[in-house]
């Protein structure tokens, strides 16, 4: 029997898609789904899901390029992402890669934020031809993050919305239960790699090296 | 509690005439601002250290040194020094002279400089800039405080057997403040020391400032110099005033809107909300600025950016006025009465030369 914890699990999925309604928006809940399915039926604890819409920040996003520190708003959303237990990454995309939106919000993470974190990779596009992206361009930058990206990554084209499997591949359901799965395993098997994040402000004392030992450490000899 | 501006000495386009002041006019400038503060009844004039175009103020002991000449009364000071890229040694000598000069009204402020390309024309790395800082204000604090010094650090030649010349007058060293803004190890080098600590808020928000300053209060006495309400905090703050709220606004908008570091980005109305920047009439200045204090605590120093943006040199001068004749008199006196015994001043010359002479001479107590 598992035991109760209090803190509810939070799964966030951060989708990058710009019209309304939106297909990556779509395989962002979608996935978002799967994996709270998941978790609901092998623990006990409740389960939170959170979807940040890139769209609505977009404007946020840019200031916080320029001035070096974010809006409310994004704040939240940046602190909803760092506070994840498992993440969730979707992008469409443009010109053969992640959107620039989605890329100058993931500049914005503090590069230590994610270490550990257990991500799901996804992508949307107009023709399957595009698919690697996720491999080529979406798993180095999460890798960069030192975040644990999940073995499947979910890329759908828009014939995947309207077609089953067929002898050689499984159909976009499947695929969104199986990287839904890998996620909810992760968030609750979830073993940290060696690394960790670096403190920050908010970690107080915590941050600091005492004086003397940064003294210390300049002596010669 | 102290009250004054500080420059940054940007030579900017004014963006409602297109008249970029030639390097002359900013400099000419510049002093005209600092004896209009003395005037006005401000406390402190601080001028920034920059080594790169469009800036002008790359000497500040040489513009200091003339504004000691032509004042009576202003606390010259630094916003900020240098403290990784130039020499500590030709800093205690520098500062020192310029206190003689300037009779003791002289304190500085500690600063790391953010420019990448200025690093490497001094000789030094700006991913050692933490370390520079640390190794170099060390050394400097020595160079104040022993007549004769050796030395041997990281980042510079060893001393043997140096003294830096002319000694601090009346041997006090010049006070220090050590700037930052997102770094706490310089929060905590401050603490340690016992010095000042100013956070240049101007760009950020109210709630980052507050746990750096938290931060630096608390490690402030744990090394034991005070209570943590009794550490020397200094704030910046940005202002533009009209006697009716919207005429500031509609002045001040293109200069919002072009000015260097953040023009074209957020609104007026965004950046004001989420940053000290106060665009209206006077009372709504001393309003904002009087409630700094209830997210940092009481504190010692404020100082005001003027005269950036492209302003032309009369309409900051029209602001100096109005800061000091509206705003900072009010201010003064809230401040003091809201003030809880035992939060002290920021150390100034002459009280420390007399609790020095006091200390060791205890008939002065009498």
């Amino acid at each position: 029997m598992t035991v109760p914890a209090t803190a509810p699990l939070k799964i966030v999925a951060v989708a990058a898609g710009l019209s309304s309604p939106s297909s990556t928006r779509l395989l962002a809940d979608r996935l978002a789904e799967a994996a709270r399915e998941r978790l609901a039926a092998e623990q006990d604890r409740r389960v939170e899901v959170e979807v940040v819409e890139l769209r609505d920040l977009a404007v946020d996003i840019a200031n916080h390029l320029v001035t070096g520190f974010p809006p409310a708003a994004l704040k939240k959303a940046l602190d909803a992402v760092t506070g994840a237990d498992g993440l969730i990454a979707v992008t469409p995309v443009f010109t053969a890669s992640y959107s620039g939106l989605f890329k100058s919000f993931f500049d914005l993470v503090d590069n230590t934020a994610l270490t550990g974190r257990p991500v799901v990779i996804a992508a949307t596009g107009g023709t399957p031809r595009h698919s690697l992206v996720l491999e080529h361009a979406m798993r180095p930058l999460f890798a960069y993050l030192r975040a644990v990206v999940l073995p499947t990554s979910v890329y759908a084209a828009s014939e995947d919305w309207g077609s089953n499997g067929d002898e050689y591949t499984e159909g976009l359901p499947s695929r969104i239960r199986r990287a839904g799965g890998e996620l909810a395993s992760a968030v609750t098997g979830r073993t940290v790699s060696g690394a960790s994040r670096t403190p920050t402000l908010d970690d107080g004392e915590d941050a600091l090296v005492p004086f003397e030992e940064q003294l210390a450490g300049l002596r010669v000899g | 509690m102290q009250f004054g501006i500080f420059t940054v000495g940007d030579v900017t386009t004014d963006p409602t005439t297109g008249t970029t002041p030639s390097e002359n006019e900013r400099i000419k400038a510049t002093l005209a601002i600092a004896l209009k503060a003395e005037e006005v009844g401000l406390d402190v004039f601080a001028t920034g250290e920059h080594h790169n175009p469009p800036f002008v103020p790359s000497s500040p002991t040489t513009t200091l040194g003339y504004i000691a000449a032509r004042t009576e009364k202003l606390i010259l000071s630094t916003s900020t020094t240098l403290i990784t890229t130039n020499d500590p040694v030709k800093i205690a000598e520098d500062y020192a002279t310029l206190q003689h000069l300037a009779d003791g009204r002289v304190d500085l402020m500690m600063g790391r400089g953010n420019t990448g390309p200025v690093y490497p024309w001094f000789g030094k790395d700006i991913r050692q800039g933490i370390p520079l800082a640390i190794e170099n204000y060390a050394l400097l604090h020595k160079l104040w405080r022993e007549d004769v010094v050796d030395w041997e650090g990281k980042f510079r030649t060893p001393l043997q057997s140096f003294t830096a010349t002319p000694r601090p007058l009346d041997g006090v060293p010049p006070f220090v403040w050590h700037g930052s803004i997102r770094s706490p190890e310089i929060a905590e080098q401050a603490a340690y020391y016992g010095d000042g600590f100013f956070h240049n808020n101007i760009f950020w928000p109210m709630e980052h400032t507050k746990k750096m300053v938290d931060l630096y209060r608390r490690r402030y006495a744990h090394y034991g110099h005070g209570t943590a309400e009794q550490a020397i905090v200094g704030l910046g703050g940005q202002v533009f005033m009209r006697k009716n709220s919207q005429d500031a606004v509609r002045e001040f908008r293109p200069y919002f809107d072009n000015a260097p570091v953040y023009g074209h980005g957020p609104s007026l109305e965004d950046f004001t909300q989420q940053t000290p920047l106060t665009v209206g009439s006077p009372q709504e200045v001393i309003e904002r600025t009087l409630s700094f204090r209830e997210d940092v605590g009481d504190y010692q120093r404020q100082l005001f950016l003027m005269d950036h943006a492209g302003l032309p040199l009369k309409t900051v001068l029209e602001q100096l006025d109005i800061l000091g004749e509206e705003v900072v008199p009010v201010l003064r006196k809230e401040f003091a009465r809201l003030r809880p015994a035992g939060v002290p001043d920021a150390p100034v010359h002459p009280a420390v030369t007399a609790a020095r002479a006091a200390a060791a001479d205890p008939k002065e107590l009498r």
